[in-house]
């Protein structure tokens, strides 16, 4: 378990190293994502090799319990909104309908591309 | 007595264990509640939970900087949670890779879509320039989204809590719109809610199915790369 959240620590942290010096706004924790792609499939290559925690599924139960409770870290951010009533106030018709109308319409669309194209080519 | 109680508030109310802890059993409780209604759209958790923590802020005059020096700890889990995203993808990437085609498609138009459309409306009804910009972001991960605002010379913090807000919505809006469209493919709609509503999308998708979850953690993150490239350029 404490190898593995080292691991997801270390993927980010060479991830934040890879944006800072390269200076691509790519955001670190998402090159970080690749990295814990390709460190799992450099796992498959040297098989037994490779420590017991990350072969009997340890580092994947660990994802899954950090990943079980994503909604809970947006909370923090969300409570933000306490500190900027006043601009949602003082804007609060030009916000709420770009929000919203553009909410809905990059899902439609989003959804609508992605199946259209994914029949087409089956 | 009153003034004993009264310390003993002043030092609670000043020690990040306090709003750590409210944090989560705030989150504890509103995810009960969603469970117990069938996860229901509206029932968002990051919504009930923000408005339930956001009042006892308010209630108790604690600066959002007391509160977030408790809540850090969590807020800092978003990073190695995003890391964690690479599992999945791992696990579904034949499917990934065979999606590649769709996935492209659907990447461009849809990020095009979302900060077109969030510029066009809030610049027709008459948003300043900075709110403009505070706003062309909204559908990207928070941190991304802070950063590219304040490039733009929008308002982060404004951004961030914008942002969060787009998140709820699309995560309450999803099903029922992808029903009402009739799109039943599931990777289509995993990738439209990381799309348009980064992590809270995908945290949703998750809920309902791990491969519409694994979709939405790509598109969040394609998202958040695609328009920090090519935002700068449009505005």
């Amino acid at each position: 378990m404490l190898l593995s959240l080292g691991l997801i620590l270390l993927c980010q942290l060479a991830g934040e190293a890879i944006a800072h010096g390269t200076g691509t706004s790519v955001p670190g924790p998402v090159i970080g994502m690749v990295l814990c792609v390709l460190l799992l499939l450099a796992r498959d290559r040297i098989g037994r090799f490779a420590p017991a925690e990350l072969r009997d599924g340890t580092f994947e139960q660990t994802g899954r319990t950090v990943l079980s409770h994503l909604s809970l870290l947006f909370i923090p951010a969300g409570v933000g909104v306490v500190q900027r009533l006043d601009v949602l106030a003082g804007n609060a018709l030009p916000i709420a309908v770009a929000v919203a109308v553009s909410t809905v319409l990059s899902l439609a669309v989003t959804a609508a591309v992605f199946s259209f194209v994914a029949r087409r080519i089956r | 007595m009153n003034d004993t109680v009264f310390a003993l508030w002043v030092y609670l109310a000043r020690s990040p264990l306090l709003w750590l802890t409210a944090t989560i059993l705030v989150y504890c409780l509103c995810d009960r509640i969603s469970a117990a209604l069938n996860r229901t759209p509206l029932a968002n958790p990051v919504l009930m939970s923000m408005v339930l923590v956001g009042l006892l802020v308010r209630g108790t005059a604690t600066p959002y900087a007391t509160y977030f020096d408790g809540a850090q700890f969590i807020h800092f889990l978003l990073g190695p949670a995003t890391v964690a995203l690479g599992i999945p993808l791992y696990q579904h990437r034949t499917l990934v890779l065979r999606a590649l085609l769709p996935m492209t498609c659907a990447l461009l138009a849809g990020s095009l879509t979302a900060l077109m459309s969030a510029v066009l409306i809030a610049r027709a009804l008459g948003a300043s320039p900075m709110i403009v910009a505070s706003i062309a972001p909204k559908s990207v991960t928070a941190a991304v989204a802070m950063g590219i605002s304040q490039r733009l010379g929008g308002d982060a913090g404004l951004t961030a809590v914008l942002v969060i807000l787009t998140g709820i919505l699309g995560a309450i809006v999803v099903t029922p719109l992808m029903n009402a469209l009739r799109i039943a493919d599931t990777r289509a709609r995993g990738f439209a809610a990381g799309l348009a509503a980064h992590g809270i999308g995908t945290a949703r998708a998750f809920q309902v199915d791990p491969l519409a979850g694994t979709f939405a953690g790509i598109a969040m993150g394609l998202n958040a790369l695609l328009t920090a490239v090519i935002l700068p350029l449009l505005l």
